[in-house]
């Protein structure tokens, strides 16, 4: 078993940002275990996405074909993932914490009897054993773990969004594109995707946004989120909350940064009555600044923030949107 | 015919305990239960609880809420009998304190399996403990069934059942037949409150316990696939730049500045 293996995602025959953050991944490794980086999409007609792959750092893009591909749905994709690790054999697989990774990870896993690493934020390799030593938050954030694999293989670790940086594209870069026709028998098709339904967004999107604002319990009810949003729209930046505030229902969940809602790494990121329990700084931890409006200046946030106010929201907010209105205006 | 429902819950240390409580042990293996804080059943497994509920509520339905480990606190693992679960199954062992997720689920499939007949497994979508979101995957893959992640809405219809999987942007509506597996999500709303009465029946319910031999597993299958090597708390302090103004005001107004002062705005 030798090489590292990424599962790609695309939309509309694009390699997603995701894949691009997976090969600088697989790229780190190949420095200590000298094996080749390789893609695999699942589909067809995906020229534009090898070539995407090729220049963010793959060595090889393998396009794993079949008619049932066509069908919506997760099934076909673990049946086909499963098919192109067979035939690669690799020693790592690395595949994102997505929608789809989510369920393709550990499905994988549990059919070829390996281990999988969660959540990852770092990957190291052990100079005795060779074998990879992921490195991931458990506990909600409160611990990290470093674990490693025992005897099989692939090793397969699922990564956190956003944090490994992607290469710098070189356009230059190209390599061999294999098809793999997986030959899926249709029994394997067990659950139907019959619809997708997507929350309505305006502006800037939470996760692509480069100031994100968000808002905690602290708030006390939906209406101070017009204050946020009227920041945010004055910073070119997005919304976002708290697990609270959206099991509340003050928001729709799509606004929800967190363990499991929306991981968010932006240049700065102004929380408003935020406590900053772990579960909530595990989708912000990729930020580069951390601003923070608090009541309680022993609260969790101060710790990871950068610039920091302690006192009633409903006080400090007024004339810090005022002044930013000033200042950008 | 009653539908028959397992619910695959798991105590947890509680995820709200506060950071100054929450300890690792000297040899950085462990977790150290914090002093007066007792374990709870896993939140998300919570919500499968009243996934369940609310498809009893809709039909007939008998609900067996099974667990794996040691040290079960029995307050704590009543709670979705009291919520109106009938039936709790405990396997309970040394031999399955400390399992990874490919052990856990194969203990929890052989638990199903000697249960007998069963239309619906749910599950928490993870735990809050190591987020890892694979056993109940695991269960499916294990039990050869179909498996849909992430439901915030489960509904039975005829011989299948229609789920509504969440997306960070919205959700996805996927039509299976049962026998299936179902991982639920926060999204599907507030688990309910026991009732009086409904504690008043959990404390009269004696649960069933299983022991490793009972189950008759398989030791080479309770290997572990992953090691832990370290396990730390991180340091986190990055020097607050506190602002302070005159009033609260003043110093809302003392941070644009100084946003603007360090381009960040």
């Amino acid at each position: 078993m030798s090489g590292i293996l990424v599962l790609g995602e695309t939309a509309d025959g694009r390699m997603q940002p995701v894949t691009a953050e997976l090969i600088s991944a697989g790229r780190s490794l190949h420095e200590e275990l000298g094996q080749d980086v390789a893609v695999a999409f699942l589909g067809s007609d995906l020229d534009d996405a090898a070539s995407e792959a090729f220049s963010y750092g793959a060595d090889t893009v393998y396009t794993v074909q079949d008619p049932l591909l066509a069908e919506p749905g997760v099934d076909a994709g673990v049946a086909a993932f499963q098919e192109a690790c067979g035939r690669v054999e690799p020693d790592v697989v690395i595949v994102g914490r997505t929608a789809l990774g989510r369920d393709i990870g550990p499905r994988l896993a549990f059919r070829l009897g390996t281990g999988l690493a969660q959540d990852c934020t770092d990957l190291e390799v052990d100079q005795d054993t060779k074998r990879v030593v992921a490195t991931r938050p458990v506990y909600g954030g409160n611990a990290l773990a470093k674990v490693t694999f025992t005897g099989s293989s692939p090793q397969i670790v699922i990564l956190r969004l956003k944090a490994f940086e992607p290469l710098e594209p070189d356009p230059s870069r190209t390599g061999e594109v294999v098809t793999i026709d997986a030959g899926l028998d249709p029994s394997m098709i067990r659950s139907l995707l019959v619809e997708t339904v997507r929350s309505e967004s305006e502006g800037v999107r939470l996760e692509d946004a480069s100031i994100v604002v968000s808002g905690g319990r602290g708030l006390g009810g939906p209406e101070p989120f017009e204050v946020l949003e009227e920041l945010a729209q004055l910073l070119g930046g997005a919304v976002g909350a708290s697990r609270a505030v959206c099991d509340a229902g003050w928001l729709d969940h799509s606004y929800q940064v967190g363990l499991t809602g929306k991981t968010v790494a932006p240049d700065l990121y102004i929380t408003v009555g935020i406590s900053g329990a772990s579960q909530h700084m595990a989708g912000c931890s990729g930020a580069k600044h951390i601003v923070a409006v608090n009541r309680d200046a022993e609260a969790n946030i101060f710790k990871s923030a950068n610039f920091g106010v302690v006192g009633d929201w409903s006080k400090v907010l007024p004339s810090f949107l005022e002044t930013v209105r000033e200042l950008v205006e | 015919m009653p539908l028959n429902i397992v619910v695959c819950v798991k105590q947890v240390v509680d995820p709200e305990t506060p950071a100054s409580a929450f300890q690792i042990d000297a040899e950085g293996r462990r977790v150290l239960p914090a002093a007066g804080i007792p374990p709870v059943v896993n939140g998300f497994d919570e919500n499968a609880v009243e996934a369940a509920l609310r498809i009893k509520d809709a039909g007939e339905a008998h609900i067996t809420v099974v667990s794996v480990g040691n040290n079960f606190v029995m307050d704590v693992m009543k709670k979705p009998l009291s919520m109106g679960a009938d039936q709790l199954v405990l396997v309970q062992d040394e031999a399955v304190e400390e399992l990874d997720a490919f052990a856990t689920a194969y203990v929890l499939s052989e638990a199903i399996k000697k249960l007998g007949e069963f239309d619906l497994i749910l599950c928490g979508r993870q735990a809050s403990d190591w987020d890892n979101a694979q056993v109940p995957l695991g269960v499916a893959e294990m039990m050869d069934l179909p498996c849909v992640t992430v439901a915030q809405k489960v509904e039975v219809v005829d011989s299948g059942l229609v789920v509504q999987r969440a997306l960070t942007d919205g959700y996805e509506v996927v039509e299976t037949l049962l026998p299936a597996l179902v991982t639920v999500t926060n999204e599907l709303g507030e688990p309910r409150y026991p009732t009086l009465r409904g504690i008043m029946t959990a404390s009269r319910k004696a649960p069933t316990v299983w022991t490793a031999a009972e189950l008759g597993l398989d030791p080479a299958s309770l290997a572990p696939k992953l090691e832990l090597t370290e396990l730390f708390i991180p340091v986190v302090d990055k020097q607050c730049e506190f602002i302070e103004g005159e009033d609260e005001a003043d110093a809302g107004r003392k941070l644009a500045l100084r946003l603007r002062e360090a381009k960040l705005i």
